[in-house]
């Protein structure tokens, strides 16, 4: 961070930023949220009475249909590459963004919201199939805990790509110089925190069986 | 040679990684994801698979962690933040999970 960055703020006790410091916390509390639906997720895991099931089969009663483990690796995995390479999109603006490069801020930063964006519609068609498979949020344990789980995620994401779209606009509107980079830097922060959370979500739910 | 804005950082948070660095972590990243991926469809390891999944899921979080978020070279004050909730929360969830997972006897009627 720049001398210039630090000048914006008044003097701190820490001597660190208190917007850094301010979302730091936040985070801090929102490992705590996620902690609560995690462990209920883990504490239900494999207690569901009736399917779909995420990784065993079920015969549906109602049309003896049989439903194979509900999830899709496959498209998971690609959507947990897009998100993880959001990640690296959107060091690489702050990177532009420190040193006063706005094609590269601009270009990192688009293509990071692209990731999300992709990552989301993932999300969006994976409970829309879901559904129409018979998984919904009331069917089972696996359902409501599932659902509930990615659900905040996904709502998280939402709540990054609305936020980094702010800072977008105010990057294409020449509005954001190096000095004010930490706008950018702690909006940065909330995004790898809700990768990092998809990290597990992904090994927890997803791999592991 | 580091870039002017990062020669005047502040004492407490030092100059951040380099585009190289974030591109090999980028790669290491996809590489352990797909190593995930590609253990749960071997049958064969389906004994180790958690531990191995968790282990690569610790190293992905911890990367993203020190490098993406920076902890690595910011005031150690942040990573407080950070870590201590989650050691809370990793204690939260290992709780529950053994406490649900107990076999209690039926309670007399």
């Amino acid at each position: 961070m720049s001398q210039d960055a630090h000048a914006m703020h008044m003097p701190t006790t820490t001597g660190l930023d208190s917007r850094k410091m301010a979302i730091w916390t936040f985070i801090g509390s929102e490992c705590l949220f996620f902690a609560s639906l995690i462990s209920t997720y883990m504490v239900y895991r494999g207690k569901s009475l009736t399917g779909p099931y995420p990784h065993e089969s079920w015969t549906n009663p109602a049309n003896g249909e049989v439903v194979k483990g509900i999830l899709n690796i496959p498209l998971t995995s690609f959507s947990t590459f897009v998100l993880l390479m959001s990640s690296f999109a959107v060091v690489l603006a702050l990177y532009g963004a420190q040193r006063g490069k706005r094609g590269m801020l601009i270009g990192w930063l688009s293509a990071t919201m692209v990731g999300g964006a992709i990552f989301l519609g993932g999300q969006v068609y994976e409970f829309n199939h879901f559904v129409h498979e018979g998984l919904t949020l009331h069917q089972n344990l696996f359902g409501s805990t599932f659902f509930t789980l990615t659900g905040f995620h996904g709502g998280h994401v939402t709540v990054g790509l609305i936020w980094l779209g702010t800072v977008l606009v105010t990057a294409i509107r020449g509005k954001l110089p190096p000095e004010k980079a930490l706008n950018l830097e702690i909006a940065a922060l909330y995004w790898h925190f809700v990768d990092v959370i998809w990290i597990i979500i992904f090994t927890l739910i997803y791999l592991i069986k | 040679m580091s870039h002017p804005a990062e020669a005047h950082a502040h004492p407490e948070e030092h100059a951040h990684p380099s585009a190289g660095t974030y591109a090999k972590i980028a790669v290491t990243l996809v590489i352990l994801t797909a190593l995930e991926v590609a253990v749960y469809y071997v049958e064969s390891i389906r004994t180790y698979l958690v531990p191995i999944l968790i282990v690569l899921m610790i190293i992905k979080f911890a990367l993203v962690a020190m490098y993406y978020m920076h902890l690595k070279q910011d005031s150690k004050l942040f990573s407080g933040l950070f870590v201590f909730p989650i050691f809370i929360a990793v204690v939260v969830i290992v709780a529950l999970i053994l406490l649900f997972s107990i076999k209690h006897p039926q309670m007399p009627q």
